[in-house]
Formats: C-alpha cells, sequence, structure tokens
C-alpha cells in the first residue's frame, strides 16, 4: 500500500454499546495465552485429586458391569412389574443432558448468537462424554450383552432383521447418529484451535500429536473457507438431532401402550427437558471452571445469565408438560391414566414426584430475577438441582408408571441394590474423567471463535482492526 | 508442517482408507465363511463307539426309517434304538461278531450304549419331529442322505435360516407323505413346486415364523 488513509470511526453511544463478550478488552494474544495456556501449563495442583477419584469411581462402574455381565441381571434391583428401572432412568438422563451441547453449537450457531463462542468447546465436549455414559446403559441393560450386536441390522446366519417398527430400534439409530454428528461437529470445530496448539508446542510428542488432528491446517484463506462451509453445513445436520434424538427416545414410552408412557405431549416435552438438563449440566461444569482457571472474562456474568433464561424457559415448558399430563389424565377419562397420574403425586413414590417438581419447577422459577441469575454461587446451586430434577423425572416417568400393574397381584416396589447405585454412580465418575482430560490436553474454549467476537476483530468497532483501507 | 511431517505422510490417509476397506473386507468374508453354522456345523462326524453303517441297514437291505427310529411319526423325538431292536436281526445274523460286543452287553444287562450325539438343536429351540414328518418333511430335507452314511456326519447347517427357508416357502420342500422315508427320491423342480403348492393348499399348511413357535 503506498499511503495508509486512517478512517477515523465514531465510536457508539454508551447507551447503545452492546456489553462486549469478552470483557476487559483483552486482546487477541491474550485470549490464546490464556486458552492454550490451561492445556499447556503445569497440571494444576487441584487436577490430579480430581482425576483419581473420578477415575476411582470410574472404575467401580466398570467393576459394577464386569458383575452384571458375569452374574446376569438379577444383581440389579429391577424386576417384575418393574421391568426398566435406573437403568433406563440412567440413559435417558445423560442422553437429555447432551442436548445442551447441540444446542449451544449448533442451533445457536444457525440463529448468530454470538455468545455461543465461549461456552460451545466446552458443551460439545460435554456432549460426547454425556453420549458415552448414555450409551452404556441400553448396552449392559439387555443382559446377555453379547448379543447386542443384534441391535443392529447386520446380515446374520439367522435371516432375520431388527424389528423396524419398534422405538427401541430407532433409539438405536438416534443415539449413533448423534454420537457420530456430534463427534464430527466438535472435532471440525477443533481443527483451527489444534494447529493453534501444534505451532504453540514445545515438546516433540505434543508438535506430533497436535500436528496430526490439525490436518495440515495453516490458517490459509481457502481452509477458513473450506471450514466454515462444513461447519455451517455440519450445524444444519445437527440442528434437527436437537429435536429428534429426544423425541425418539421419548417414543421408548409414548409408543407403548403403559398409562403414564401413552401420551403424544411426550416428543416436545422430552426435548424440553432434555435442554433443560443440559443447561442445568453446562452450568455446573462451568461455574466452577472458570473461576478456577480464570477465565472470567471469557465466560462472562452475561454467560451465564443467559443460559439461565434459557434454563428458566425450558423449565417452565416442563412444568407446564407436568400439569397438562394431569389435565388430560382427567379430561381423556382412562380410569387407568387417571390413577397413574393420582399415583404419581400421592402414592408409594410421591417423594420423588414432588423432589421433580421441587427441583424443576419451582427452583428455575428463581430465575425470574435478574439478581439471581447473574449470581453464580446460586445459579450453580439451583443447576445442580435441576440436575436432580431432571434424573427424578426420568425415574418418575419409568418407575411409577411400571410399579401398578393391571392386576394388584403384580404390584410391587422398586428397590435400587449397590450395583444400581455405584453403576449409576460411577457414570459420573466417567464422564468426569473424560472432561478432567478434555481440559487438560485440547483448547476448552473455541480460540478462533471467541477472537471473532471480540471488539478488536470487529471493523465497525473503534477498537477494531482493518481501518486502514481494506475493508470499510 | 515439513519439520513434522514428512513428505511422504501424504499418501498415508488414502493408503489407510484402502487397508481399512481391504482387512474390513477380509474380516466380513472370514467371519460369513467361518464361523456360520455352514462351516462350525456341518462336516462334525464324530467316531462312535459301534461303527453302524446306515448304508448297510437303510439302503442295502431296504430298512425303513421307522424300524429303528420308531418313535419319530408319534413324539417331538426321533429316538435311538435300544440294544434289543439290533438283536431282533443280530441274534441270528452275525450273532458272534466282535463288532457288537457292546450292543450284546447292552441287550443283556442293559447298559447303554453311549452314542455321540450329532444333531443337536440348542436348549432354547423346540423342534417336533412328528409335525414334520407327518406333513410330509422328508429325513433328508435336515439330515442328509443318511441311508448312504458309513458314519452318520452333520450335513445341513440347521441354522435359523435353514429352518426359516423352509417355513418361509413351504411349498418348495414338502413331499408326499409316502415319499417322506425314500431318502433317495428324485423330483423335478417344477414337480415340486405343483405338488408342494397343492400339499400346502390342501393341508391348510401354515408354517409359524413367529419366534415362540420355536423359541417358547
Amino acid at each position: 500500500m503506498a499511503e495508509v488513509t486512517t478512517v477515523k470511526v465514531q465510536a457508539p453511544p454508551r447507551e447503545l454499546e452492546r456489553e462486549p463478550l469478552v470483557l476487559n478488552n483483552r486482546g487477541l494474544g491474550w485470549i490464546s495465552d490464556k486458552i492454550a495456556g490451561i492445556a499447556e501449563g503445569k497440571t494444576p495442583r487441584w487436577w490430579w485429586p480430581a482425576f483419581i477419584i473420578s477415575a476411582t469411581v470410574m472404575t467401580g462402574m466398570f467393576c459394577c458391569i464386569a458383575y452384571l455381565f458375569s452374574t446376569g441381571i438379577g444383581v440389579w434391583g429391577l424386576n417384575q412389574p418393574v421391568g426398566w428401572a435406573w437403568d433406563i432412568t440412567n440413559f435417558v438422563f445423560w442422553i437429555g443432558i447432551g442436548h445442551a451441547g447441540t444446542l449451544i453449537s449448533a442451533v445457536l450457531f444457525l440463529l448468530r448468537q454470538r455468545w455461543r463462542t465461549s461456552i460451545n468447546r466446552a458443551a460439545e465436549a460435554m456432549t460426547l462424554f454425556a453420549v458415552a455414559c448414555a450409551g452404556i446403559f441400553p448396552l449392559i441393560h439387555v443382559g446377555r450383552v453379547w448379543l447386542a450386536w443384534w441391535l443392529f441390522p447386520i446380515p446374520n446366519a439367522n435371516s432375520i432383521w431388527p424389528q423396524f417398527r419398534s422405538p427401541l430400534l430407532w433409539d438405536v439409530f438416534a443415539v449413533s447418529t448423534y454420537g457420530t454428528v456430534s463427534l464430527l461437529f466438535w472435532y471440525v470445530g477443533l481443527v483451527p484451535d489444534l494447529a493453534t496448539m501444534r505451532d504453540r508446542a514445545v515438546t516433540k510428542v505434543r508438535k506430533f500429536a497436535y500436528g496430526l488432528f490439525a490436518l495440515g491446517w495453516t490458517g490459509s484463506n481457502r481452509h477458513w473457507r473450506n471450514y466454515e462451509k462444513a461447519y455451517l453445513l455440519l450445524a444444519g445436520i445437527s440442528t434437527p438431532l436437537v429435536l429428534s434424538v429426544h423425541s425418539i427416545v421419548s417414543f421408548d414410552f409414548a409408543v407403548s401402550q403403559v398409562p403414564g408412557w401413552h401420551t403424544t405431549i411426550f416428543p416436545p416435552y422430552f426435548v424440553a427437558g432434555a435442554i433443560f438438563s443440559g443447561f442445568g449440566m453446562v452450568l455446573t461444569l462451568l461455574i466452577p471452571l472458570r473461576s478456577i482457571c480464570g477465565l472470567q472474562d471469557v465466560i462472562t456474568i452475561r454467560h451465564v445469565e443467559l443460559m439461565g433464561k434459557v434454563v428458566l424457559a425450558t423449565g417452565s415448558i416442563v412444568g407446564y408438560a407436568y400439569g397438562m399430563e394431569f389435565f388430560i389424565a382427567w379430561y381423556g377419562g382412562n380410569p387407568y391414566e387417571k390413577y397413574a397420574f393420582m399415583n404419581r403425586a400421592f402414592g408409594p413414590y410421591w417423594w420423588a414426584y414432588w423432589t421433580m417438581v421441587s427441583c424443576n419447577v419451582i427452583c428455575p422459577q428463581l430465575f425470574w430475577f435478574k439478581k439471581v441469575r447473574t449470581n453464580v454461587v446460586i445459579v450453580f446451586i439451583i443447576s445442580i438441582f435441576v440436575n436432580i430434577g431432571m434424573w427424578f423425572e426420568r425415574f418418575v416417568i419409568i418407575v411409577t408408571s411400571l410399579h401398578r400393574d393391571y392386576l394388584p397381584s403384580s404390584w410391587s416396589y422398586f428397590k435400587p441394590t449397590w450395583v444400581d447405585i455405584c453403576t449409576f454412580i460411577g457414570s459420573f465418575g466417567l464422564f468426569f474423567t473424560l472432561f478432567l482430560l478434555f481440559m487438560r490436553f485440547l483448547p476448552m474454549i473455541a480460540i478462533a471463535e471467541v477472537k471473532g467476537v471480540t471488539t478488536q476483530a470487529d471493523p465497525h468497532h473503534p477498537a477494531g482492526g482493518a481501518k486502514g483501507g481494506g475493508h470499510h | 508442517m515439513s519439520d513434522i511431517f514428512p513428505k511422504w505422510t501424504n499418501r498415508l490417509p488414502l493408503k489407510i482408507a484402502i487397508g481399512a476397506v481391504l482387512i474390513g473386507g477380509a474380516l466380513t468374508a472370514g467371519t460369513t465363511y467361518y464361523f456360520t453354522p455352514k462351516y462350525t456345523r456341518v462336516g462334525y462326524q464324530p467316531i462312535q463307539p459301534i461303527s453302524f453303517s446306515h448304508e448297510i441297514h437303510a439302503a442295502q437291505l431296504g430298512i425303513d426309517c421307522r424300524y429303528c427310529h420308531n418313535g419319530v411319526e408319534k413324539s417331538w423325538y426321533s429316538n435311538i434304538p435300544a440294544a434289543s431292536t439290533c438283536m431282533n436281526c443280530h441274534n441270528q445274523v452275525a450273532k458272534d461278531s466282535p463288532k457288537l460286543e457292546l450292543v450284546r452287553e447292552s441287550a443283556l444287562n442293559g447298559k447303554l450304549i453311549s452314542w455321540v450325539q450329532v444333531h443337536k438343536t440348542p436348549d432354547y429351540v423346540y423342534f417336533n419331529h412328528s409335525v414334520h414328518v407327518n406333513r410330509g418333511v422328508s429325513c433328508v430335507k435336515c439330515h442328509g442322505q443318511v441311508n448312504h452314511a458309513e458314519e452318520v456326519r452333520h450335513e445341513k447347517p440347521l441354522s435359523m435360516t435353514f429352518c426359516l427357508e423352509c417355513h418361509r416357502d413351504p411349498a418348495k420342500h414338502l413331499r408326499d407323505p409316502k415319499d417322506v422315508y425314500n431318502l433317495d427320491l428324485k423330483i423335478s423342480d417344477v414337480e415340486q413346486e405343483k405338488m408342494g403348492t397343492k400339499f400346502v393348499h390342501d393341508w391348510k399348511v401354515n408354517a409359524s415364523q413367529n419366534c415362540s413357535a420355536c423359541h417358547r
């Protein structure tokens, strides 16, 4: 360029200025250093105890599963008429949690919600790890697990196919598609950041490992163009999955004829519940992490507040669905359904029902208050309650609907065994083990994307670059 | 990047992809061939305690299957004859043959001959011989030409596919009840189709494909 013209950009009036997504006017270099530093620096002192505890709990789960395989399903507390209990409860719980990641990464991307960039990477990782936890339960609940491959339509010497009219088979496809697409989406988003990690790496091993997965990324214009296109396409593919996966999970119940399950409201209600629980888990994970890793400038109070709003909205939908179930049970005039719902609220499992209602319906209503939404400690506590409530929701739906069969002679009361309990707790071990490894080895926040939403990257902003000639 | 990965690695993804396809194909083909009943069951031919020749008894002498396996028309089970059945003839024929030592001993003091079972349905499968042989399913369909066997051999896979092939299209397999025990019967495909269709219609054959037909 022969001459450099400086275009003076007028700063917008203060009241029109948007709250920045990266606080304290942090520069692009700071963002790279800060985020990559978490995965590069010395292992923080808290990390090892956390990892050892998680890994031990996870090992406990695998021991329980080994015991289950070697002995049989009888080691669990479920039995006729409660044929599904904690196994499927845990499955739905974990798969639901995953949905926040997909919503944040795909739907918010298409809706151009720029605040997603600070949380999408961690939320997508959470999705993957939640799907991994979820996948375990349907797999091990089949009993003879060595025949679990029958779930897939593989040609075999029996000349039969799985029952394509069964929602249980749709589930297999829904969840495996979901897992695959989520993994691809997460990985594609990671590529530019992996290249950053590669370029910053000092040891040979790190150079090799990050370099291998960075797929030769150079940051050229062509790479970025292809990347943006791939990312947009994957966002488009993932968006229907946000709705379809949990709809299909709800078909596991809705397509059956059990009173309490046989309801058309299930798909939307399950999807809302999934997003609700997912955001609960994102908050549970990110609120401590942002303090521990000093990321308050990237994951700001505004982010926490926005997530609180999503929790409030979806929590209200869930509350509405609970009410509507009762209304339909009365309005539909089916005595069995009416009994199933009355029994839910006032039968032997009343405690589970009211735990669910207090956690899912009452708790999130506190988010109407800005003071609550912006207080990270309270938000963290509420997010824990949301997690508890959503686990209980699935427990209530599954167990209370089953424990009263049509004949009083086959009524029973489900009690979990220690294997049930340890397997469930162990799944948290697996989840946190994977998450801890993720935050130690991969950039926890999408570095490249966060840079794109800073004021420096905005050519229309006085602090932004590219004023000289070029773009403006 | 060149300091991390040498140039030859550019072709590595393609090579890995080709390798994966080849290995995957080989594994699929290998499993299909070596790990299905067509391979794992067919050809099983254990040595029996007495070398009983079906060829001599059934083919050369023309003894009917039901002379020895006399329960087959009435029972789910096709029995192995007691030694007394053998002795009906062998108290006259070859009565001192050392080959028949175990038979004579069994007939005398009831000590069972430990035949080795060749055809065995798993315990989760219910199979009834009588309904099959009484509705025109010949022995040969499942057991092959036992009448020419020197030593009994597992001829057919007896897999679930094998059962279902017939249950899905019985007309291809049913024959005139008088020919059920004629293991040498030759019949053209056209004739079979014609007769089979007639039998299916006349006898109202409704070979169940329900899981609980066999897995009770």
